[in-house]
C-alpha cells in the first residue's frame, strides 16, 4: 500500500494524479477463510481490521451484499458523543471516541474527524434533570462533560432561539470533544488496511444461508457460492433479523426506516452539533456548508430504506421553532436507512446459539460513533471468546432482565 | 405514505391518521409459564423481510385497534381485519398467497 502523505500530494501533482493506486483490492472469494465477517458497514470492516490488528488473524473475508459502506454506514448524520448514562454503555462509547481521535492517523486515511463540541438540549424540566443526572454519571466514567446553561448555550449557538414559545432553552449537556466525522471514509480506511492485511473485501456477494453441522458453523452460502469458515461474524444491521433466520434463531430485534435530510448549502453559522431531544431533530454543519438534519424513525418494520414523509414535515418544523433561520432554507435532498432496534436501546455484542457465529447488531439510530469501539471488542470477543466491553451486552440479557436502558435516558439516541 | 382501511370504521385513511402497535398475534403465556416463553411474548419479534402481520390504532377516528397484513419490502397493505381474533382470516391469507405464494409467518402460510 502506498501511503499518503503531503509528499504524495505533491509527487502526484507533478505527474497529473497518474501514480494514485486502488485504496483497495477487488477480491475474489475463496474457499475458506477462518473468519467470515458478513456485512461490509463501518463496524463489520472495524471488526476485522482488529482482528488483524490486535491479534494478528488475517485470514479473512468481508462479504458484502451492496456495495462497501452502502448501509448506514454511508446514511447517517455522522454524530459521535459517549454522554451516556449507563456504565457499560459510557465504556464502548468512551473506548471508540477516543479511537476517533487518532483514527486518521492509525489508517493513513483522513476521516475528518470534527470534535466541534455537541450540545443536547434541556427543553424541559425533565430533561434538565435528566441531563444533570448524566452529567454526574459522566464523571463517575470518566467521560468528560459538563450541563451548561442557557446562556452559554446561546454564546456557542448563535443562531438559536433560546426562549422559544413552547420549549424554551433550559440548559444543555455539552460534550467539548464530541462532534462529527466523515461516514465514507470511515468505511474506505478501514477497507483499505483490511485489504492491506491481506484480508479479502467482497462486494456484490450476499449471504443466503448459514450452514452448521452439529450445532457449529461451517459456512455460508453465497450469490458467489459457498464458502467455508471457522468462525462466523453476523455485522448486518438492519438485516440482523433475517440473517440470524437463516442461522435458526430469533433475536429481540425490530428493523425501521429512520430518515436524514441535508439543505442546500449555505455560509458557516454553526460550528457545533446541537441535538434537540424533545423536539425530535438535530442539526450540524458539514464541511460543504450544508444543513445536516436527523430525525425520528417510523413506527412500523421496514426494509425499503424509505421512511414516511411526515417524519421530515415534523423534523423540519420543531427545528424551526429551535433555528427560525431554517425556515429559509431550501432542502436538498432526503434519505432513509434501515435501523436495528432492541427494546433497551443497546446494541448487542454477543455470541450466538450457533457455536462459532457471534453478531454485533442492534446499533439502531446511534451506532455510527460507536465504530471504532464495537469493531475493538466484537475482535476481542471473536478471537478470544470474551470481551469486558461486551459482557454485558449479550443477546441474552432480555431474559434474565439486565437491560443497559438508554431508551430512558433520551428520547432520540443518535 | 402507506394507506390503511379502518375495518371497525370502515375509514380509509393516510398513516398519519393511525398508530403502528407492533407485531400481532402475540402469545402472553399465563402463570407458571417458563422463562422462554416470557422472553418470547416481551422480546422476540418475527421482523420478517416480506409478509408481517400487525397492530395498528386509529387514533385520530375511532380509536379502535385492528390488524394489518403488510409487505415490509414493497410496502403494500394487503388487508386489515378486526382485533378480535387469534390468527389472520383465510380469505386475506388465500390473497396474500395470490401476490405471494409461498409465503410464511410463525405458523402461518
Ligand atoms: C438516517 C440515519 C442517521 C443516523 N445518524 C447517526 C448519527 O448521527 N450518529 C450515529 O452514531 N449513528 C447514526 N446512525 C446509525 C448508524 O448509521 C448505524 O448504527 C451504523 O452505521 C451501523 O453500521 P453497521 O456497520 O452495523 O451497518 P451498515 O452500515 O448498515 O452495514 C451493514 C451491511 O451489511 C450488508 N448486508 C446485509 N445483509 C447482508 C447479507 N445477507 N449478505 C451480505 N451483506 C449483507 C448491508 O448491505 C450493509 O452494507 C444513523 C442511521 C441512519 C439511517
Ligand atoms: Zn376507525
Amino acid at each position: 500500500m502506498k501511503r499518503y502523505s503531503a509528499f504524495a500530494i505533491a509527487r502526484e501533482a507533478m505527474r497529473h494524479h497518474t501514480g494514485w493506486n486502488r485504496a483497495w483490492r477487488d477480491a475474489q472469494p475463496k474457499p475458506k477463510y477462518d473468519v467470515i465477517i458478513v456485512g461490509a458497514g463501518g463496524h463489520g470492516l472495524a471488526t476485522a481490521y482488529y482482528l488483524g490488528k490486535n491479534f494478528g488473524i488475517t485470514n479473512v473475508a468481508i462479504l458484502e451484499k451492496g456495495w462497501l459502506g452502502g448501509g448506514n454506514t454511508g446514511r447517517n448524520t455522522t454524530i459521535i458523543r459517549s454522554n451516556y448514562l449507563q456504565d457499560p454503555s459510557a465504556a464502548i462509547y468512551e473506548k471508540s471516541r477516543s479511537l476517533y481521535e487518532t483514527m486518521s492517523q492509525d489508517l493513513n486515511y483522513n476521516v475528518m474527524f470534527s470534535p466541534r463540541g455537541l450540545i443536547m438540549l434541556a427543553q424541559t424540566h425533565h430533561e434538565v434533570r435528566g441531563y444533570q443526572r448524566t452529567a454526574h454519571a459522566n464523571a463517575l466514567q470518566g467521560v468528560s462533560t459538563e450541563f451548561i446553561s442557557p446562556a452559554r448555550v446561546k454564546e456557542l449557538v448563535p443562531i438559536i432561539n433560546i426562549d422559544g414559545p413552547r420549549y424554551p432553552v433550559l440548559g444543555g449537556l455539552y460534550q467539548a470533544r464530541g462532534g462529527t466525522a466523515r461516514h465514507d471514509a470511515v468505511a474506505w480506511g478501514y477497507a483499505r488496511a483490511c485489504s492491506d492485511m491481506g484480508m479479502d473485501v467482497i462486494q456484490q456477494c450476499e449471504v443466503t444461508a448459514v450452514r452448521t453441522e452439529g450445532g457449529k458453523v461451517t459456512g455460508v452460502d453465497t450469490t458467489r457460492g459457498p464458502i467455508d469458515c471457522d468462525k462466523l461474524g453476523g455485522v448486518v444491521a438492519g438485516h440482523s433479523g433475517h440473517l440470524c433466520d437463516m442461522a435458526g434463531f430469533r433475536l429481540p430485534i425490530e428493523s425501521v426506516a429512520l430518515q436524514a435530510l441535508v439543505s442546500e448549502p449555505i455560509k458557516p453559522c454553526m460550528d457545533v452539533v446541537v441535538m434537540a431531544n424533545t423536539v425530535h431533530g438535530y442539526m450540524s454543519q458539514s464541511d460543504k456548508g450544508e444543513m445536516v438534519i436527523g430525525g425520528g424513525t417510523d413506527g412500523y418494520n421496514n426494509y425499503t430504506q424509505r421512511g414516511s414523509f411526515h417524519h421530515i414535515e415534523e423534523t423540519v418544523r420543531a427545528l424551526i421553532e429551535t433555528f427560525p433561520m431554517v425556515s429559509r432554507l431550501k432542502m436538498l435532498r432526503q434519505w432513509g436507512g434501515i435501523v436495528d432496534v432492541t427494546g433497551d436501546r443497546s446494541p448487542i455484542l454477543s455470541k450466538t446459539p450457533v457455536e462459532g457465529m457471534f453478531i454485533n447488531c442492534g446499533w439502531g439510530t446511534g451506532g455510527f460513533k460507536a465504530i471504532p469501539g464495537s469493531g475493538w471488542a466484537m475482535a476481542e470477543l471473536m478471537a478470544k471468546g470474551h470481551s469486558p466491553l461486551t459482557d454485558e451486552f449479550s443477546m441474552h440479557r432480555f431474559r434474565e432482565g439486565k437491560f443497559i436502558d438508554e431508551s430512558v435516558a433520551a428520547g432520540v439516541a443518535h | 405514505m402507506l394507506i390503511l382501511t379502518c375495518p371497525c370504521c370502515g375509514v380509509t385513511g393516510e398513516e398519519t391518521e393511525f398508530h403502528a402497535g407492533g407485531e400481532a398475534h402475540l402469545k402472553r403465556h399465563g402463570p407458571g409459564s417458563t422463562e422462554d416463553q416470557f422472553e418470547e411474548y416481551l422480546f422476540m419479534r418475527e421482523n420478517p423481510k416480506g409478509v408481517h402481520f400487525e397492530r395498528w390504532r386509529h387514533v385520530y377516528g375511532c380509536g379502535k385497534w385492528f390488524h394489518a397484513a403488510r409487505s415490509t419490502t414493497t410496502l403494500e397493505v394487503y388487508g386489515t381485519y378486526a382485533a378480535q381474533t387469534h390468527e389472520p382470516p383465510k380469505d386475506l391469507r388465500d390473497t396474500i398467497s395470490k401476490k405471494v405464494p409461498g409465503w410464511t409467518w410463525r405458523e402461518f402460510q
